[in-house]
Parts: C-alpha cells; structure tokens; sequence
C-alpha cells in the first residue's frame, strides 16, 4: 500500500479519502462518516513517523467498514432501523487487529439491512449504486464496501459473507474479495447472521493487499471459539489442476460469464494448467439448503433484537408485549422479517424433518462433493453469479428471484471452504465481471497466490 | 404446501412481529413462493447420510475455568438501553 513509501502524509491520504468519500455520495455509499475521529489518528501517525517510532504496517491507510462491525466509533447500524441507535461499548477484533496496525477507518458502508440481500436494496437508507453504471445494484449484502474500494475512495474495506455477500457485489464492481475458510477470522463484535456460514474477510485492489491484511486478520481468538487455531501463514501450495464445473455451464448463466470464464480457462491451459471437469450435481440444491439453514439461524440469532437492552424501542409500546412486537416489526425490513419467518416455519414442530433436517443431510453431500472435487484438483474456477450487476428495483418485489442471485456463491459457504472473487473483464457494456477461485479447507493464502497466475494471464 | 392467513399470523406471533394488514398479505405471497422454492429438497436422496450441523473441525476448545475481564463496564451496556433509571433497564408495566 501506498503509505509503506512514506511518501504522503497520514492526513494528507484520510483528507483525500474523505474528499472523494463525499465527491461520490450519490452512490450512498456510507451510513456515516468518520471524519473527526479519522483525522486525529492520522495527525497521531504523522507526529509518530516524524518521532521516528514503528508505526505498522498499515500504518495511515484509510479504510472503510461494513457497518455490520462492533467499533466504539459512529454507531454501529447493520443498516438497519433497529440498531440505528447502537453505539457499541466494544470494539470486534477484527477492527481491533488492523487498526492495531494503524489502519484509520473513514466510514461505515452500506449493506442489506442485517446482511439479508444481494443488492444493497434492502438498507433502511436506501440501496448504494453500481460503481460501473448507477442505474444498477451495487451488489450484496456488503455493496457499499465493495463500491468504496472500486471507486478508489479506500484501499481497502471489510465485508462479511455468509452466502456471497463480499463475492457478489466485489465480481459487481470489479475488485477483488476474499471469502476466507470458516473459522479464519475472529467475528467477536460482527453483527451475526446466520452463525454456521458467517465469515468476515476484505475487499482489495490488488492480491498482495489481500494476503497482507490476510496475514494480519487471521488467527485464533479467545473471544470466538469457531476461531481455527493459526494457520494462515504456512507456506502456500502449488497449484497445477484447475477444475471446472460442468453443472454451471448453461443458459442459466449470462453468455459474457461464460465467455469470461471461457477465456480465463484458454489462457490458463496456455500456460501449461490442467484443467478437470467437475460433475457436482448436488450443487444445484445447494441453494434451496442454505435459503432453510440460513433462515433458520437468522431466526436464532436475531431474536435478541427485542427493544429492550439496546437498539430502537417503538414509541408506541403500552406493554412488555407491545415492546417486542412493535420495535421487531417497525426496526427490521420486509427482507429481515420474511428470514426471520421462514426460520421460524422451518423449525417449528411438523416442519423440522421434512425441512431443517433434510437441508442438514443435503449439507453434508455437498460438502462430500466438494471433498470428491479436490481429490480431481488443486482449485476450482467457476463464476461469481448467474449474471452482472442487475438493474436497481429490478428484483426487489421478488424475493425467490433475489435468491437465485446466490445460486452458485452460497454451496461455498455451506462447505465451509474458501473463495476469492477476482476481476474478470468488462461486458461491451462497461460492467465489471467476476469469477472465483474456490480450494480446500485452509488454501486461502494458495488461492491469493494463485489469482496473480489468472492477472498475468489476462495481460 | 399452501401457506394459510393463520400460518402467517401464527409465524408472527412466534417471530414476535406486531404485522399490518397489508404485510400479513404481501409477506404470505413471499413466504408461499420461497416455501415452493426450498420444497424442491424433496427430490434428492438424503437415506442414511448423517446431517451436517456446522462446518467447523474441532469439537470442543477448553479454557481454563476463571473469571476473565469483561470489555464493556455495566455501566457502558446500560447506556446503550433505550430507557434507564435508577441504574437499571426501564421497561413498561409487567403484570
């Protein structure tokens, strides 16, 4: 990063953020701003380097984070209305860790209200803008990370992925975003979602900005107790068997993914890869599993919301009934309330078998097929999503049509393993294209490696 | 399966949502289509394969059993409470 110069001045790169962060506000990019706060960090990295003193590696770098992230500074929303009010005692670790390293943190993006979406659409401050055209989406649910890196206001942005949501909208903008393996980063102090697919990773320009903050995010934490012990820096693997998914390749999918893919694949074969074709026929369910087992987790986590110990409480609330009832259903959008339903349908008793439980076996075949998959080959690439970035209000009255957006990110989450979007081309049209490298349990770093294989190669 | 206006009204009340007309209709046709949609699990064989629970590799991460400073004061979560008085959370009459 370009601080790592000692070139420009700490202030002089968080001015300059914040500039551009309001040259663009018609991209909503932000829930909020962290102007005040920003500078004084920086004036106090500036004052150390003059002192002489070690001041980090990413040290003065101006950041911008989902504001999905517990942080003692601005309020922490989860673009919602419930939480419009939540000002965190506590800071998450991931925060913690990469401003420990003296990241400044600028903003708080905009996402899907509780991360519920793939568009940004379903934000109780209205939906961001696609950096590429503003008449589309930006993605989601982490739309306004992936747009305030793509539109060079940040070097870098947090996300959280549970089913796509830093994939998505990172193919939609044309950046890179890394879903890591389950268990890679610390969620201590992330808003949760869904608890058995939730991961916190990045948005980035470049690979090497990836496996730096990579390296600097990961590791084992006291505070969550899915954390995997380190495993991050070990040496990454060679990669020599490329597989691609049979199954994925239809009319299903726009022609220009299938083009980008196509073509990524040509090169890659030039360059003296092997390429393996994948039959995964489960993955098709994939998508019907996680729209139970998310739901059904969404239904847990987000019960806690209930007017009393922080958030919103409506004003019209005569009873302790009334309490919950009304701050539940004033404070969460229509998406959060249709997940937290269906949650609640597919554990309810008569239900619980022919749904959660069947999803739950459909879950393990999935991931059966994926360890079946890396026996063939070292990674797989296949596209981020069926098609580029939609048209805004295009799908929002279609909830199912919404979903099917996630159609081929979502069985990544599912098995746990990890995925890196990277920038795949333009369309004729001028919107970003996206593909993604998805390995085995703990390849993270390899994959990271590995896409500066795929950039040269589109060279 | 059809979803019913009691289905809905009976998913609220679990959900604790105080619904208005209009969203006991629009959210009924939503959860009607999502329903149909993850209803086609049917099709696949899942006879004798165990259920998958969470994807993380390790059982159980023991600590030692001792008290461990706590990252907010009491005082800091009450604050976040959207009523207070006499230090604890305000909420309307119970019984």
């Amino acid at each position: 990063m370009k601080i790592a110069s000692k070139t420009v001045s700490a202030v002089s790169l968080v001015k300059e953020a914040l500039e551009k962060a309001k040259k663009y506000a018609e991209y909503n990019v932000f829930v909020s701003l962290n102007e005040e706060e920003a500078l004084k960090k920086a004036e106090e990295i500036d004052a150390r380097i003059a002192k002489g003193e070690n001041v980090g590696r990413l040290a003065g770098v101006p950041y911008a984070l989902k504001d999905n992230f517990l942080s003692e500074e601005g309020n922490t929303t989860a673009s919602s209305k419930i939480l419009e009010p939540f000002h965190a005692p506590i800071t998450s670790t991931a925060v913690s860790k990469i401003e420990a390293e003296g990241a400044i943190m600028i903003g708080r993006t905009n996402l899907d209200s509780f991360a519920h979406g793939s568009s940004t659409e379903n934000s109780y401050f209205g939906p961001t803008l696609n950096s590429h055209d503003k008449t589309r989406v930006a993605g989601g649910s982490s739309g306004g990370s992936a747009v305030a890196v793509a539109l060079d206001i940040v070097e870098f942005a947090t996300g959280t992925d549970t089913g796509g949501s830093i994939r998505q909208p990172a193919s939609f903008n044309g950046v890179y975003g890394l879903k890591p393996t389950y268990g890679t980063i610390s969620r201590y102090g992330v808003v949760a979602m869904a608890s058995s697919t939730d991961v916190v990773g990045f948005f980035t320009k470049t690979p090497d900005d990836m496996n730096l903050l990579m390296s600097i995010a990961a590791g084992q934490d006291s505070k969550d107790m899915t954390t995997l012990p380190d495993f991050y820096d070990e040496e990454p693997k060679t990669i020599k068997r490329i597989g691609v998914i049979k199954d994925f390749d239809n009319d299903a999918v726009d022609q220009d993914i299938r083009d980008a893919l196509a073509h990524k694949v040509e090169l890659l074969k030039s360059k003296g890869y092997e390429i393996v074709e994948l039959e995964m026929p489960t993955l098709k369910y994939a998508l019907a599993v996680y729209y139970i087992v998310v739901p059904a987790e969404v239904s847990s986590n987000l019960s806690r919301h209930d007017g009393i110990r922080y958030g919103y409480r409506s004003e019209d609330a005569k009873s302790l009934g009334e309490v919950y009832g009304k701050s539940r259903n004033e404070g969460f959008m229509p998406e959060n309330k249709r997940r937290i339903m269906i949650g609640n349908f597919v554990l309810s008793s008569g239900f619980y078998d022919a749904y959660y439980l069947k999803a739950q076996k459909a879950r393990t075949k999935i991931i059966e097929e994926y360890n079946k998959a890396f026996e063939k080959c070292d990674c797989i690439l296949t596209p981020v999503s069926p098609n580029p970035a939609f048209h805004l209000g295009e799908k929002v009255n279609d909830p199912v049509a919404m979903y099917l957006e996630d159609v081929m990110s979502v069985p990544i989450n599912l098995a746990g393993v990890p995925s890196l979007a990277v920038p795949a081309g333009e369309t004729a049209d001028g919107l970003s294209l996206g593909l993604q490298i998805v390995g085995p349990r703990r390849s993270d770093k390899t994959l990271i490696e590995f896409s500066k294989e795929l950039e040269e190669a589109n060279e | 399966m059809e979803i019913t206006r009691e289905d809905i009204l009976h998913l609220a009340d679990l959900s604790n949502f105080s619904l208005s007309e209009a969203e006991i209709d629009s959210l009924g046709n939503n959860l009607q289509d999502i329903i149909k949609y993850i209803s086609q699990l049917d099709e696949l064989d899942t006879e004798g394969v165990e259920p998958t629970y969470q994807v993380f590799e390790m059982e159980n991460v023991w600590r030692d059993d001792e008290i461990l400073g706590q990252d907010a004061t009491p005082d800091e979560l009450l604050a976040t409470a959207p009523a207070e008085y006499q230090h604890q959370i305000k909420v309307p009459k119970v019984l």
